[in-house]
């Protein structure tokens, strides 16, 4: 789960590190009476899960309350890079500082942790690494020794940051490792970390991404979106479905992450010979794939109203094809006599693959129709949804 | 021949008297597995049943060890208990431990690897993995064995259907192991350990290597493919269609920005002379090329 800015530097603040004082907003109002008691400029942030707001426009500085009002006025509502700003961030404008930048993240490829500080903040990271890399220090972290605060000063150290700073620096990273660890998170990144002419470090932005695996151990339930956030994953969610929504005509419901990624492709290629069809969604039912979380499945994704038809791509490892086959007649008669509002195409392969086919012809609905290769289901569906 | 686990291998299962624990056990020993021992804290001295089966259950895993000789572990816990399952697993130094259990969180796998690198004794399959099997001789893990044969493939796979996939569409030719390592972002053993493993294997004549969208791993295999593999690979990856920044069902499973797309994957593996697939059934085809041309 990625975090708002807002909620980032509230955990931030939880584990000791300095932030600018302020609060969200969600409307402009709201904005004005926090700049009204904050009595200073403020800057009013568009708070959105992607970066590149500044250059968007989603960041401005308001010297008093009622240019606070008029600035989160246009940035309430705002597009930036396809996510809408429902709030803002108003917080006290930090005058006169130095510009750093300090991470922590998961090394998926070395399978450690790896700690990442520059004193050239500000930027784009991956624009330092490629035009200063001797101004950006690369540390792989131990994942059982941690970072204290002797490691927290070579760091800084090696980052290049001012010999004045380094012990500011160093008390800081200590306390992001902390979020890091302590909060099970993937990716803590603080750009830009801000030093004051009176060396006083703070985290002027905050990226954080939560581990979703850890969530049994945390309290994180309040950082979640609300039911804004989308209609059909959020209730796809409720039915506790792996459900991602995507912009075409096919709906898919498979079992098993890769195998339901593969039918994505090999619908989108099918789809290319019927007027580019693409799939509709992504939707892993697991290995069980019981009658209820068939006809789960099939609600959701009969309720997008792009979808024109859907695949059912199931492979009977564990479970067996007639068991899968007896789920999708059981589903299929929840939406009684109307039936599904479109044809779904079913391939059933792997144990009792032949059985199962029995079963849904047995069954004869008229809107299921069974193929026996997933490039022929592909092909079939696709023509369905172009017709 | 096979990899990582033969009819030799002796298999304890941690987790062995839980639901899923069970289930499987039974399915591991109708696959042929030699099942030793189960370990649940707190049980040790009782034993289950399986059909004509009768395996004793262990409190810890070095006393399991000591008293069975099993130099495999199958761990079954939930995700919360799992971290310590599999130190108790590594500090008694069992050769090989394949984590089953989905939704581990990211910095217990860290802690658990960094320990395991540290001892330099345990081989670590998965987490969030199906395991793996060689069939015809053991199973480790919840790979079905009625959907193959043994034979001459080996097959090395982030993703369990997609495995079963291939295993079923090329069962008249057979595997000698399919090692299913997990579509977590942090893993034990990746693909390049199984393709060395492979390489080395005399039992194994060509090789299916099956990639999805995420990290750098199979950019990594490639280039140790050009250098060390000598057997032909033909892969497959998934995820063409995945947009960026969405978790696809697996936890490793993103496109981060430009890093970590299928088309990319794709082109460094068929850069060092590796035939990818455009889907699983033409992956299949092309092993059977690769096959029919020996």
């Amino acid at each position: 789960m990625d975090l708002y800015e807002h909620q980032a530097k509230e955990l931030f603040a939880r584990h000791g590190i300095t932030v600018p004082p302020g609060r969200v907003a969600a409307t402009a109002q709201e904005a004005r009476l926090i700049a009204t008691e904050l009595k200073a400029p403020v800057v009013i942030k568009a708070q959105v899960k992607t970066g590149g707001r500044g250059k968007a426009g989603g960041v401005r500085l308001a010297p008093g309350p009622a240019a606070a009002e008029n600035e989160a006025r246009r940035i309430l509502g705002m597009d930036i890079k396809g996510h809408t700003s429902h709030t803002v961030l108003v917080e006290k404008a930090t005058g006169g500082f130095e510009e750093y930048y300090a991470a922590f993240l998961v090394d998926r490829a070395n399978r450690t942790l790896l700690a990442m500080v520059s004193s050239e903040g500000g930027m784009d990271i991956e624009e330092v690494a490629a035009t200063k890399p001797h101004a950006l220090a690369r540390i792989p972290i131990d994942a059982l020794t941690g970072v204290d605060l002797d490691t927290a000063r070579l760091l800084a150290a090696s980052a290049g940051l001012p010999e004045d700073v380094h012990d500011a620096a160093a008390a800081t990273l200590v306390r992001l490792w902390e979020v890091m660890v302590e909060e099970d998170a993937l990716l803590v990144e603080v750009n830009p970390l801000a030093c004051t002419s009176d060396r006083r470090v703070l985290a002027l932005d905050g990226k954080v991404s939560l581990d979703d695996n850890a969530s049994f151990r945390h309290d994180h339930a309040a950082f979640a979106d609300g039911a804004d956030d989308g209609g059909l994953e959020a209730r796809a969610r409720a039915k506790h479905l792996n459900y991602v929504k995507l912009e075409g005509q096919v709906g898919v419901i498979g079992n098993g992450a890769g195998l339901v990624m593969s039918t994505l492709d090999v619908v989108a290629y099918a789809g290319e010979r019927f007027g580019g069809v693409r799939p509709a969604n992504f939707l892993d039912i697991g290995g069980g794939a019981s009658a209820q979380v068939m006809a789960d499945g099939l609600e959701i994704i009969l309720s997008d109203p792009d979808v024109r038809a859907v695949l059912v791509n199931v492979f009977g490892g564990i479970t067996a094809c007639d068991a899968v086959a007896n789920g999708i007649v059981a589903a299929l008669q929840t939406f009684g006599e109307e039936g599904p509002r479109c044809p779904i195409v079913v391939r059933l392969d792997g144990n009792n693959a032949e059985l199962g086919h029995r079963i849904l012809s047995d069954a004869g609905h008229p809107m299921v129709r069974v193929v026996t290769t997933m490039d022929g289901a592909a092909e079939l569906v696709a023509e369905l949804a172009a017709a | 021949m096979a990899i990582f686990l033969t009819k030799d291998s002796k298999v304890l299962v941690q987790g062995m008297t839980g639901a899923e624990g069970s289930r499987h056990t039974a399915r591991m020993i109708a696959a042929g597995t030699d099942i030793v021992a189960g370990v649940t804290p707190g049980k040790g001295g009782q034993s289950v049943d399986f059909g004509e089966r009768r395996v004793p259950v262990f409190g810890g895993v070095a006393e399991a060890m000591a008293e069975t000789g099993a130099d495999v572990s199958v761990v079954f816990v939930p995700p919360r208990f799992a971290r310590g399952a599999v130190e108790e697993a590594v500090d008694a130094g069992i050769p090989l431990c394949v984590v089953i259990t989905e939704g581990v969180p990211v910095h217990d796998t860290l802690r658990v690897w960094a320990r395991a690198q540290a001892a330099g004794t345990t081989r670590i399959i998965g987490p969030n993995c199906p395991g793996l099997i060689s069939p015809g001789q053991a199973s480790a893990g919840i790979i079905p064995a009625d959907i193959t044969s043994a034979g001459p493939i080996g097959l090395v796979s982030k993703s369990g259907t997609l495995t079963y996939q291939l295993m079923y569409e090329l069962r008249d030719i057979g595997f000698s192991t399919a090692v299913g390592i997990g579509g977590d972002p942090v893993i034990g053993t990746t693909h390049i350990d199984a393709l060395q493993a492979f390489q080395d294997d005399p039992g194994t004549d060509a090789i299916v290597m099956i990639g999805e969208i995420g990290g750098d791993a199979e950019e990594r295999a490639a280039a140790y493919i050009e250098k060390h593999v000598t057997k032909p690979v033909v892969a497959y990856v998934a995820g063409f269609t995945a947009p960026e920044g969405k978790t696809m069902g697996h936890a490793g499973a993103i496109v981060s920005g430009s890093s970590g797309t299928a088309q990319a994957k794709k082109e460094a593996l068929e850069k060092v002379g590796v035939r990818v697939g455009k889907t699983p059934s033409e992956t299949a085809r092309l092993m059977r090329e690769v096959m029919g041309s020996r």
